[in-house]
C-alpha cells in the first residue's frame, strides 16, 4: 500500500516492534536445511562407568542371544537343500535351539495354530465306501428304467458310478475315476446330445414358428 | 504413531526377531487392526510365516488380538501395542536394576522372562538354575530352592506378575456366552486377583551343567526328559510376565532421589528414599502425590546407619519443602508435620531440568538463559526478553530467532485492532513446557533410530573383517581346548595383520560407543515419557 515514496519497499507494521532494523534483517532460508548440519558446540561426552559398561555388555549380549532363539523367524529357505554336514555341529555350537517352539494354544487364538491339511482323496472313498447295498438296488432298478428310455450315456454314467461302488474298498478310486471319464469321452468323441434325438436340435424353432422371433 | 516411533519399532523388531517380523509388525502398526487373512494379504507373505510371527509378538506381548468389529461371530482382529516395543530399548536397564536388588539369580530371572516373553514358574526355575550351575566351579550346582525364593521374592514385590487370563479359549465359534474381551479394552492384569499368587509347584533338584564332551544325543535325551518333566510340575497354563509399570515407579524413585542428592545433599536424599519406600505399597501408580507420612513415622523409619537426630530432621523436612523444585511438600501438622512427596512436580521439574540443558548444550548457556526466562516469566516481548536477560538486542535477536526456527520457542499473537494489523500487534515470544517435551521425545526416537542405523551400517561395511575375527577366534579356541603348542597359537593369531586389528579396534569402540548412547538416550526418554503420562493422567 502507500509507502513512503514509489517504489520504496515499506513494511506495514512497525519495524522496530520486532527489533529488526532496516539494515540487518535474518538472513533468508536458501532450500532444505542440509543433512548433517554444522553443529557449534560438541556434545556432551558420555557417561561413562561401571554401570553403563555392563548395560552395554548386556544389550550385546542379548542381541546376539535373541538371534539364535526360535522367535527370530527366517524366511522360507530354498526348499529340496540337502542339509549340510555342518548344520549339525553348527547347531550344536551356537547353542540354536529347536525351531519347532511350540506356544500355550490356550492362550492364542485357533487361527494361529499350523493345520495340518487333510487329504481330500481319501474322504470321496470313503463316502463311496459307505454307499450301502440297498443303494446297489436302486441303482439297478434305475438301470433298468433307463433302459427303457434308451438314453445311451446315462447308461454309461451309471455304469461308471455302479463300477465305482463295487470298486469301492479298494484305494485305487482316482485311477479308476479317470479311466471311466477316459473312456467316456474315447467312446464319445463327439458331444453326445447334439444327434440324439430330434426333440433338442433345431426342435423349439420348428414348433414356435408362429410367434416372432426375438 | 507418529512417524519416528514406527521407524524405531521396524528397527527394534528388526534386531530382535528377523525381517519378517518386522515386516508383520510394521504393517500392523501403519494400518491398527487387522485380521490374520488381510495381514496376509497385504504383506504378501505366506501365511504360516504371518501366523507365527504373530504368534511370537502375542508371546511377547506386544501384539493384543479380540472380537473384531463384527462382534464375536467375525473373524479375529490384531492389534499392536506400540509401547511394549519400544521397552525393548530398555531391557538392559530393567535386568541391571533386578541384579543390583536380587542379585545374580534375580538378575538372571528377569533377563530369560525378557527373553522369551512369557514363562511359567518351573521352566524359569529350571532354565536359570542350569545356566547358574554352569558359571560355578566344578563339582556345585545351583539348588532350585534358592532360584524358587529370588523368584518369590520379585513377585512379592510385584516386579513379576501373572499374564492377564484371556475370556475364552480363543475360539470365536464356541458358545455365546464367553464372549472374547473386545480388543479395544484388553484385560489390564491388575485386575486379576491372584496378579501375584504364587503357585504351588513341587519342584526340587538342583541345576545341570552343560557338559560339552558329551555327545549331543545325550543333550537330546535330557531336553526329552526335562519336557515330559514339565507337566509333572502342577502350574501349567500360569504364565508369568515382567511388570513393566513397577519397574518404571522404581525408575522415578531413582530419579528423583539422585535430583535431590545433587540439589541438596546426601542426608535429604536418604529422607526422601525412606519417605518413598514406605508409600511403596499404599501409593497407587498415577497418584500424584504420595499418602502422607508425618514426621515421626518418617524418624522411626529411617535406618540408624544415616545418623539423624530428631531435630535435624525436621530441619531438613523444612529445607526440603521451602527448595524451589517442590520435591516434598506438607500438608498438615499433626504428628509433628504431615509431608508428602509431589510425584508429579517432581516429574515436571526433573523433564524441565532437561529441556534447559537440551537447549544449552546445542545453543550455549546464552539462549540457555532466554529460554528458562521465557519458561519462568512465560510471555515476553522481544524488548523485555532482551532487558531481563542481559544480552545485547543484536544477539538476543539471533538466538531468539534460531531458537524460533527450532521450534522450541513459539510466537503469540495479541492484537490491539480485529484487523490484526501488524503495526497494532503485540508479538510475545513464549515456551509452553508440554509441547516442547513431546517434540524433544520424537527428536530422541529420532536419534535412537539413526543411532541404531548407524551401527548397522558400520557393521555391515566391516562384515568381511568381522567374520575373519570371528573364524580366528574359533580356530583358536579349538586350538586351546586341544592344548596345542604356543607357536601354532601365535601362527593362527598373526593370521590377523597388524592394521586389520587397528581397524577391528576401531570398529568395536564406535560399536560400544553406539550402544552406549543408544542406553542413555533411553533415560531421557524415560524422563520425558514420564512426564508426558503423569500430566495426561492428572487431566
Amino acid at each position: 500500500m502507500a509507502g513512503k515514496g514509489r517504489g520504496i519497499a515499506a513494511f506495514t507494521f512497525n519495524i522496530e516492534a520486532l527489533g529488526l532494523s532496516r539494515g540487518s534483517m535474518p538472513e533468508t532460508q536458501r532450500g532444505p536445511t542440509p543433512l548433517f548440519p554444522q553443529i557449534e558446540y560438541k556434545p556432551v561426552p558420555l557417561k561413562a562407568g561401571e554401570d553403563e559398561d555392563y548395560m552395554r555388555a548386556l544389550k550385546q549380549e542379548m542381541r546376539g542371544r535373541m538371534k539364535d532363539l526360535p522367535f527370530n523367524i527366517k524366511p522360507h529357505a530354498g526348499k529340496g537343500d540337502v542339509e549340510r554336514y555342518k548344520e549339525k555341529y553348527t547347531r550344536e555350537i551356537k547353542r540354536i535351539e529347536d525351531d519347532n517352539w511350540t506356544p500355550d494354544w490356550n492362550r492364542l487364538p485357533k487361527e494361529l495354530k499350523p493345520q495340518k491339511k487333510i487329504i481330500k482323496k481319501k474322504r470321496d472313498t470313503t463316502k463311496n465306501a459307505k454307499i450301502s447295498s440297498k443303494d446297489k438296488v436302486e441303482v439297478l432298478n434305475k438301470l433298468d428304467e433307463l433302459e427303457k428310455k434308451g438314453d445311451v450315456k446315462s447308461d454309461e454314467e451309471d455304469e461308471a458310478e455302479g463300477g465305482k461302488k463295487e470298486d469301492g474298498e479298494e484305494g485305487e478310486e482316482e485311477e479308476i475315476e479317470a479311466e471311466y471319464d477316459e473312456e467316456l469321452e474315447e467312446e464319445n468323441d463327439y458331444i453326445a446330445s447334439y444327434f440324439e434325438d430330434g426333440d433338442d436340435y433345431g426342435g423349439g424353432s420348428d414348433d414356435n414358428m408362429d410367434e416372432a422371433t426375438y | 504413531m507418529t512417524v519416528q516411533e514406527v521407524r524405531l519399532c521396524g528397527l527394534l523388531l528388526q534386531q530382535h526377531f528377523g525381517n519378517v517380523v518386522e515386516k508383520v509388525g510394521t504393517h500392523l502398526i501403519r494400518s491398527g487392526v487387522l485380521t490374520l487373512r488381510a495381514l496376509a494379504y497385504e504383506t504378501k507373505l505366506p501365511l504360516d510365516l504371518v501366523k507365527k510371527s504373530l504368534c511370537v509378538l502375542v508371546q511377547h506381548g506386544m501384539c493384543t488380538f479380540g472380537a473384531g468389529r463384527r462382534g464375536p461371530a467375525g473373524p479375529v482382529e490384531y492389534r499392536i501395542n506400540c509401547e511394549s516395543i519400544i521397552h525393548m530399548l530398555r531391557y538392559p536397564r530393567y535386568i541391571y536394576t533386578a541384579k543390583s536388588l536380587y542379585g545374580d539369580t534375580g538378575e538372571l530371572i528377569v533377563e530369560e522372562i525378557l527373553q522369551r516373553g512369557q514363562m511359567t514358574m518351573s521352566s524359569t526355575v529350571r532354565t536359570v538354575a542350569d545356566r547358574l550351575t554352569n558359571n560355578m566351579p566344578e563339582g556345585q550346582s545351583m539348588d532350585y530352592s534358592e532360584v524358587v525364593s529370588a523368584f518369590s521374592r520379585l513377585v512379592e514385590t510385584h516386579f513379576l506378575q501373572r499374564c492377564p487370563p484371556l475370556a475364552s479359549a480363543g475360539s470365536s465359534s464356541s458358545t455365546l456366552d464367553t464372549p472374547l474381551p473386545a480388543a479395544t479394552q484388553p484385560t489390564e492384569p491388575e485386575s486379576h486377583p491372584d496378579c501375584y499368587k504364587l503357585p504351588y509347584i513341587n519342584l526340587t533338584g538342583q541345576g545341570k551343567r552343560r557338559r560339552s564332551s558329551e555327545g549331543g544325543e545325550a543333550d537330546q535325551r535330557a531336553a526329552k526328559k526335562a519336557r515330559t518333566d514339565n507337566s509333572e510340575c502342577g502350574d501349567d497354563g500360569i504364565h508369568w510376565q515382567v511388570n513393566f509399570q513397577r519397574f518404571h515407579l522404581h525408575f522415578r524413585d531413582q530419579a528423583i532421589i539422585s535430583a535431590v542428592s545433587c540439589k541438596l545433599d546426601q542426608s535429604s536424599s536418604e529422607i526422601v528414599r525412606t519417605m518413598l519406600r514406605m508409600s511403596e505399597v499404599t501409593t497407587p501408580a498415577h497418584a500424584a502425590f504420595t499418602q502422607a507420612l508425618s514426621s515421626n513415622e518418617i524418624f522411626r523409619a529411617l535406618q540408624s546407619s544415616y545418623n539423624i537426630a530428631r531435630p535435624n530432621l525436621d530441619q531438613y523436612l523444612s529445607l526440603l519443602v521451602d527448595d524451589p523444585m517442590e520435591f516434598v511438600g506438607k500438608t498438615g501438622d499433626s504428628g509433628g508435620g504431615m509431608y508428602v512427596v509431589n510425584l508429579h512436580r517432581a516429574l515436571a521439574n526433573l523433564a524441565r531440568a532437561t529441556l534447559e540443558s537440551v537447549v544449552q548444550e546445542r545453543f550455549g548457556s546464552r539462549s540457555a538463559r532466554i529460554f528458562r526466562l521465557l519458561l519462568r516469566k512465560r510471555h515476553l516481548e522481544q524488548k523485555q526478553v532482551e532487558d531481563f536477560a542481559m544480552i545485547p538486542a543484536k544477539e538476543a535477536k539471533d538466538m531468539l530467532y534460531t531458537l524460533l526456527s527450532e521450534n522450541l520457542v513459539q510466537l503469540q499473537e495479541i492484537p490491539k485492532t480485529p484487523d490484526y494489523a501488524p503495526s497494532r500487534t503485540f508479538y510475545l515470544y513464549t515456551v509452553n513446557q508440554l509441547p516442547t517435551a513431546r517434540l524433544l521425545l520424537q527428536h530422541c526416537y529420532k536419534t535412537v533410530c539413526n543411532l541404531i542405523e548407524r551401527r548397522l551400517y558400520e557393521t555391515k561395511e566391516n562384515k568381511r573383517l568381522l567374520e575373519k575375527s570371528q573364524r580366528i577366534e574359533a580356530i583358536l579356541a579349538s586350538l586351546q581346548a586341544t592344548e596345542a603348542e604356543a607357536a601354532q597359537l601365535t601362527e593362527v593369531e598373526e593370521m590377523i595383520t597388524v592394521p586389520e586389528r587397528q581397524q577391528l579396534e576401531s570398529l568395536r569402540h564406535h560399536i560400544n560407543k553406539l550402544d552406549s548412547s543408544e542406553n542413555q538416550v533411553d533415560e531421557s526418554i524415560f524422563l520425558l515419557e514420564s512426564y508426558i503420562k503423569s500430566t495426561q493422567a492428572s487431566r
